[in-house]
């Protein structure tokens, strides 16, 4: 059998939220969310453990994780993801160069980490932050108005 | 600077403008006891005749909305407050949940009051980090005020508001689609009906409402219905299923404009207003090539249709889907449509929830033949097809289950509509070779980015 892999902190985590639903299954985001967290990614054996505390099938978890495309599953992301929009507003003041320069500065197709794992480097939909076009949210941190030389500069940054 | 005066948006910017203390300062809460000392159903009929509609983009009238829940049911009801927004364009609920989150939790609680919901849950899209923050906290401080818990304010109304994420799904804004991700699903919107207000979380009576919606409801009964009327628009007496444009509106504006940002202003103002009047006009000097009028789901408005009246009505009378999210984005005229298509059709390929054919393949499709066109190998004959995708996907043509398939086609029946010759001329100058070509082509791989 696989490594348990959901500390207790976790585990309790998760627990909390039990009470807040009327089902067990509504805690499936909260608990991936809070896997996520600590983990920067959900592996497969902690889908089949969040799987256990929520009493259900592996594959019910797995679906919903597979559906929304911000948990990872097979490696960690970097500490800082990079989101960067490509979405109209952004597109319309300079979003694809943005992202093209990052990409050939960090030699990084969007969804890859750089090897020392310091930055995941992802294209993002609409992050409704349209009226400081291009923009850029590097963890929980909104950057306005991105010229290339201020991506260097964040980049340079992230530790 | 028109002489409106802001008031969904009259605490944003003051320091601290987050907390409960500045926000009762100005009065804060007020609403809610008042609302408490009524009936549910006088508050609900309050909301009805004041004609507010909801801001989320389908402007349904919200008190209508709140009557189709089933009397005397057992229970319990539930209230979503969709604040998943994604249209892109669209930042409005951002800034209210960031700047003025006790507005928006204390037009929450006065709507679960009126539907009498015993549980509310606030789904937020996960790229809101400060926002879920602050309304975090925000709730925090209500339940130390006696605003949210057991017995709020003496009243014997008890209600509970959790805080639950998104995770980066525009399709999660779509009500059932909303309410499958909370059941802990993948957000796959349910065929209509039941509705909500019958079978809805959890397979009970559900309301879900805009963020922005709430925030109305508290000036609502704070001010009264005859203020929120005497602002906007009465309906047209052409049109007997139009329910009119009542109350403030918060404009998102962005792309091409000197001062982007969010601006309120009375429902029915017009586009041409919106951008020089609040947004400094159209940046270096240049003209508006196209406008999308509300998200860009709504389609796109030409250079020369900015008197468009931007209320429920008006965009709909230049060929738009409608008014949406009120997200008017601007194009100057050195923009090339080809790109604007692209990237719109690229977005809601990657959003389609893909359980329905026409949706997930329509739009995909679309994608493929414009990053085709764009990288010079189109024919004349995609437009076609292109027209063809437009005409047949979506809840209008009755051959999808939500709306996102519609928000697709828009844009590029208008496109196709209003930027025909571009797109022709287009395809003729970087394919000299092969654009009248009409057997089948191979599609390119698909490009992420350069
Ligand atoms: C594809 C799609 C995405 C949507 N996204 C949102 C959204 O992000 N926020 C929102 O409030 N409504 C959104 N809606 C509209 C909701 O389905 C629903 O009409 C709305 O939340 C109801 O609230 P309201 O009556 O207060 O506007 C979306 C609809 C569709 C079809
Ligand atoms: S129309 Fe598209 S997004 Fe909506 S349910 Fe169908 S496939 Fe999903
Ligand atoms: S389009 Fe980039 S934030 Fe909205």
């Amino acid at each position: 059998m696989a490594d348990r892999i959901l500390t207790a902190e976790m585990i309790d985590a998760i627990k909390a939220f039990i009470p807040r639903y009327p089902s067990k299954q509504a805690v499936t985001l909260p608990a991936l969310h809070i896997v996520n967290e600590h983990l920067r990614h959900v592996p497969l054996q902690a889908v089949v453990e969040i799987a256990e505390i929520l009493e259900l099938h592996p594959a019910q978890v797995q679906d919903t994780l597979s559906f929304y495309g911000y948990f990872k599953q097979d490696k960690p992301a970097g500490r800082c993801r990079v989101w960067v929009c490509r979405s109209i507003s952004c597109a319309l003041r300079g979003a694809d160069q943005l992202l093209a320069h990052l990409s050939d500065t960090l030699h990084l197709q969007p969804g890859e980490t750089t090897p020392d794992g310091r930055i995941t480097l992802e294209y993002a939909e609409c992050l409704g932050a349209c009226e400081h076009a291009p923009c850029i949210l590097a963890n929980n941190d909104l950057h306005k108005s991105v010229s290339s030389e201020q991506a260097d500069e964040l980049v340079k940054s992230i530790a | 600077m028109p002489d409106f005066q802001p008031v969904l948006l009259a605490n944003v910017g003051k320091p601290d403008s987050h907390t409960r203390r500045v926000y009762e300062q100005t009065g804060g809460y007020q609403a809610l006891r008042k609302a408490l000392g009524m009936q549910p159903k006088d508050v609900i009929e309050a909301v009805k005749a004041s004609g507010l509609r909801g801001r989320g983009g389908a402007g349904f009238p919200t008190g209508l909305k709140w009557t189709f829940l089933p009397q005397n049911h057992p229970g319990p009801i539930y209230f979503c407050l969709n604040a998943d927004e994604s249209e892109p364009g669209t930042f409005n609920n951002r800034i209210l949940m960031e700047d003025d989150p006790h507005q928006v939790i204390e037009g929450l609680i006065i709507s679960c009051f009126a539907t009498q919901a015993r549980a509310a849950y606030y789904y937020m899209r996960c790229e809101y980090p400060l926002a879920f923050q602050r309304t975090s906290a925000a709730v925090a401080e209500c339940y130390e005020a006696g605003y949210l818990g057991q017995n709020i304010l003496g009243s014997g109304y008890s209600l509970d508001i959790y805080m639950h994420r998104g995770a980066g799904a525009y399709i999660c804004g779509e009500e059932t689609g909303l309410i499958e991700s909370l059941e802990g699903k993948r957000a796959w919107p349910r065929i209509k009906p039941p509705f909500p207000a019958v079978e809805g979380a959890f397979r009970k009576p559900t309301v879900v409402n805009n963020v922005e919606t709430a925030a109305c409801v508290k000036q609502i009964i704070e001010r009264g219905v005859d203020w929120f009327k005497s602002i906007g628009v009465p309906p047209d007496p052409s049109n007997p299923r139009d329910a009119g444009s009542y109350g403030p509106k918060l404009y998102c504006l962005s792309g091409h404009v000197n001062k982007p940002g969010c601006y309120e202003a009375p429902l029915g103002i017009t586009c041409q207003q919106l951008i020089d009047e609040y947004g400094g006009g159209v940046w270096k000097g240049r003209k508006a090539k196209a406008v999308i009028p509300g998200g860009i789901s709504m389609g796109l408005l030409k250079g020369d249709e900015l008197h468009c009246p931007l209320d429920f009505n008006g965009p709909g009378k230049f060929g738009c889907l409608g008014l949406g999210t009120a997200a008017v984005v601007v194009m100057d005229d050195q923009t090339q449509m080809i790109d604007v298509l692209e990237n719109s059709c690229r977005f809601f390929s990657h959003e389609s929830c893909g359980q329905c054919t026409p949706c997930r393949e329509g739009t995909s499709w679309a994608t493929k033949m414009l990053t085709r066109i764009k990288h010079g190998k189109g024919r004349l004959k995609d437009l076609d097809l292109l027209a063809e995708i437009g005409d047949t996907i979506g809840i209008m043509p009755g051959t999808t289950i939500c709306g996102l398939a519609d928000g697709a086609a828009w844009p590029i029946k208008n496109c196709l509509q209003k930027f025909r010759p571009e797109l022709e001329e287009y395809i003729k100058r970087t394919n000299p070779t092969g654009w009248m070509e009409t057997k089948p082509v191979p599609a390119l791989q698909l490009q992420t980015i350069h």
